[in-house]
């Protein structure tokens, strides 16, 4: 999973209303005609850079990907290329007639549907929190929350994986004070992927708590002096100012949790190898063995296209039903 | 086997490369001493590449001009680091490799051919390794790696659960067997199993189908061979021991702790390999230390059959150390120095002479190996040897669980493999016009 911090600064400027506006006028009039020819000279020059190092370094790789999808690259590939066939769409229908796929994408399915909300309630709470006026030392609380998002995942899972020891785990330790049976948390086709879940929201929530508070410290003081002359609850306040002033903020969330949930990977590779039972294996995971350990790379690329795919409709969708901007 | 699968030795690139290494050789022969000692990277997986430091030390005392770099990678990670050092063109000079990978780096074109090498050699003779392991490393015809220690899978049981039954012994043939896990049964109780079989292992049901004798594919490895009735015949005996509850069809992940099972008699019996004698020394109690035992398997009408398993010692082409690199392989060969590996790690020695020495001949464990070692059988030397034996076991698992009848499974077994190979029989095609 992995995330531009930048776009943190690109939502809260979309977020933030007032001061951008009046701006806007300015930058039009600067623009004469005159000037678009040479403006558009300056401004490739500037973007030239940025423009090769996207195109050589993202956009070459991802059409050879797609490119490799439609060939049965293989072990005999990496021999000699000239074993190499153009195969059609052969690896996308076998792709469809394998068992192994529909498991880890319903595995997929399963960890963003339930992982992401968990992840963004939690964020969301820890936001309102962390905002309150009534909290003290706010500064430290951000950053407590904010570790684990910094902190190297493969470490974490480690970690993690002695918090989940059936026997000497903290967890169990936990439950068994509660009077709960030992969980065999990572070992049990039922409790593994929750357990995945768990730590993930863990470790993603304070990204997401950090964009939060910049979008609460966005909606103005005086909507909630307003509401509360005329006698609106906290609840109200939240439901009526809070959430709606939001919009754009929870909508920005919800897609990269949701883009960075469908590529769960790190995760189950450390701490499951995709077992027990497959119950944990990803569609990246998948991609992952068939690529880097029976080297069928043919078969691989297309699992990365169908997933670009799937994304690309989740994302289509959560745009559908994107909240207006409110000024 | 005799067609082959032609990788990078047609390639000109590779060619050229070659043709780069060997003036490279002659250079560095030619220009007489070189500065300082030769030094040779020796890849070793796992535990084994701890341990073979170790041995590090004599070998460099008798060698003043060699050094060598030892350099551990994981098992988990080998495979995938070994590939892309091909890829790469930084594959070290000296490499353990899982026998059953050598067909795979053979197609390639990343291993020397060692026939010449053993041919000049005073301590690697081919008739002082067992046949079947020695017959891992051969391609074609053709010698790509010395055995380094081996691997097998034998049966380890419960002696006194077995008595209890009225045998003091294991059966030989599969019906006696069966016998005996029935009479087990009936002591054992509802909860037992005699015998553990986790469905998600594939040695198992692929050593009973390979009992029968048949070869798991046919035509130079070109279709699978799965309903050929000897296959099926040992196929069929593997799901009837799920069928009949003398094997719970459970995958090993849904088994916590499988030495606690054993050594609380609700299981009685597993198929398993060698590091298992040091498992069971170290996690069952000691009041259980003399009930269990090894015996060699059982087979349809007589001693069975098991796999031939283990780690080879390969050179890899690129090397350009190669005479010192075959010192270190010829010096790893040393019965003595296979037995200090034996005591340091548990492997097995590859080399029958060195299974003479007390150490191992006096081990009551170990004997049942020494036994079944002079019978075992390689996988198919094809590169998709792996991905062929998992869907043995995935076919097996669905038949043991019922989903599908063991004809219905076996014919989904050869359609899946023969989709699998089918890459191989369009290349194999490609080349008889040529030959």
């Amino acid at each position: 999973m992995s995330r531009v911090l930048d776009t943190a600064a690109d939502v809260a400027r979309g977020v933030r209303p007032a001061p951008a506006e009046p701006a806007r006028p300015r930058r039009r009039r600067a623009l004469t005609r005159g000037d678009a020819g040479d403006a558009g000279a300056a401004a490739l020059v500037f973007l030239g850079p940025a423009l090769f190092l996207i195109g050589v370094f993202f956009l070459l790789p991802v059409l050879a990907a797609f490119l490799l999808s439609f060939t049965d690259f293989d072990i005999y590939a990496v021999a000699d290329l000239r074993n190499t066939r153009f195969v059609g769409l052969r690896n996308y229908v076998q792709l469809l007639g394998t068992p192994l796929f529909w498991t880890a994408l319903k595995n997929t399915f399963y960890f963003a549907l339930v992982g992401g909300p968990l992840t963004i309630a939690a964020s969301l709470g820890a936001a309102l929190l962390v905002n309150h006026r009534l909290v003290r030392f706010k500064t430290l609380f951000r950053t407590i929350y904010f570790l684990p998002f910094v902190t190297t995942l493969v470490a974490v899972a480690l970690v993690w994986r002695y918090l989940y020891h059936t026997r000497y785990g903290l967890l169990n330790y936990g439950l068994g004070l509660l009077g709960l049976g030992p969980v065999d948390w990572l070992g049990d086709p039922r409790w593994a992927m929750p357990a995945i879940i768990l730590m993930a929201t863990w470790k993603n929530f304070g990204y997401n708590m950090l964009i939060f508070i910049a979008g609460l410290q966005a909606i103005p003081d005086s909507l909630y002096e307003a509401a509360r002359i005329d006698g609106a609850s906290a609840w109200q306040r939240f439901r009526h100012i809070t959430l709606p002033q939001l919009g754009p903020t929870t909508f920005f969330v919800c897609v990269i949790t949701m883009i960075g949930y469908l590529q769960l990977f790190v995760e189950p590779y450390v701490m499951t190898a995709g077992g027990p039972l497959r119950s944990t294996t990803s569609l990246v995971l998948f991609m992952y063995e068939e690529g880097f350990r029976w080297w069928r790379m043919g078969m691989a690329a297309a699992i990365a296209v169908v997933l670009f795919v799937i994304i690309l409709l989740a994302t289509l969708v959560q745009f559908r039903f994107r909240p207006e901007e409110r000024p | 086997m005799t067609g082959r699968v032609r990788g990078a030795g047609r390639t000109p690139v590779l060619h050229t490369l070659g043709a780069v290494a060997a003036l490279a050789l002659l250079a560095a022969g030619c220009g007489g001493e070189r500065e300082g000692p030769v030094e040779v990277l020796f890849w070793g997986m796992g535990r084994e590449g701890e341990v073979v430091r170790e041995l590090v030390p004599d070998f460099e005392r008798r060698n003043p001009g060699i050094r060598v770099r030892v350099q551990q990678i994981p098992w988990t990670a080998a495979h995938e680091k070994l590939l892309t050092a091909f890829v790469g063109e930084a594959t070290p000079d000296v490499a353990q490799l899982g026998n059953t990978w050598v067909p795979e780096f053979v197609v390639l074109g990343a291993l020397e051919e060692l026939g010449l090498w053993v041919e000049r050699s005073a301590v690697i003779h081919e008739a002082d390794v067992f046949p079947g392991i020695w017959d891992t490393n051969v391609v074609d015809g053709r010698l790509y790696g010395v055995p380094w220690y081996v691997d097998t899978r034998v049966l380890f049981y419960r002696t006194d659960i077995l008595a209890e039954a009225g045998y003091d012994s294991i059966p030989r043939t599969w019906e006696g067997w069966r016998e005996a896990l029935r009479r087990m049964k009936a002591v054992m109780g509802p909860d037992g199993h005699p015998i553990l079989l986790p469905t998600n292992e594939w040695p198992q049901p692929v050593i009973l189908g390979m009992q029968g004798g048949a070869p798991l594919l046919r035509e130079d490895g070109r279709w699978g061979n799965f309903s050929d009735p000897r296959f099926r015949a040992g196929f069929e005996f593997y799901v009837s021991l799920f069928r009949e509850g003398l094997a719970p069809a459970v995958s090993g992940s849904e088994i916590a702790n499988r030495y606690q099972e054993f050594a609380e008699g609700r299981v009685a019996m597993m198929i398993t390999g060698p590091w298992e004698i040091g498992e069971f020394r170290r996690r069952l109690p000691p009041d259980l230390q003399d009930r269990w035992m090894t015996a060699p398997l059982p087979g349809p009408d007589g001693p069975g059959i098991s796999l031939a398993g283990g780690s080879s010692l390969v050179m890899f082409r690129r090397s350009q150390r190669k005479d010192a690199a075959w010192k270190l392989i010829e010096f790893l060969s040393e019965p003595a120095q296979q037995l200090r590996f034996y005591e340091l790690t548990g492997d097995l020695p590859s080399r029958r002479d060195a299974w003479d020495d007390p150490v191992l001949a006096n081990d009551r464990h170990t004997r049942a190996f020494r036994e079944q070692l002079e019978r075992v059988r390689p996988l198919p030397k094809v590169p998709e040897n792996e991905l062929i034996v998992t869907k043995v076991f995935e076919q097996g698992e669905r038949a043991a669980r019922g989903a599908a009848s063991v004809d219905e499974a076996l014919r989904a077994l050869d359609a899946e493999v023969n989709r699998i190979l089918e890459k191989r029989r369009w290349l194999l095609a490609r080349q008889e016009p040529e030959q």
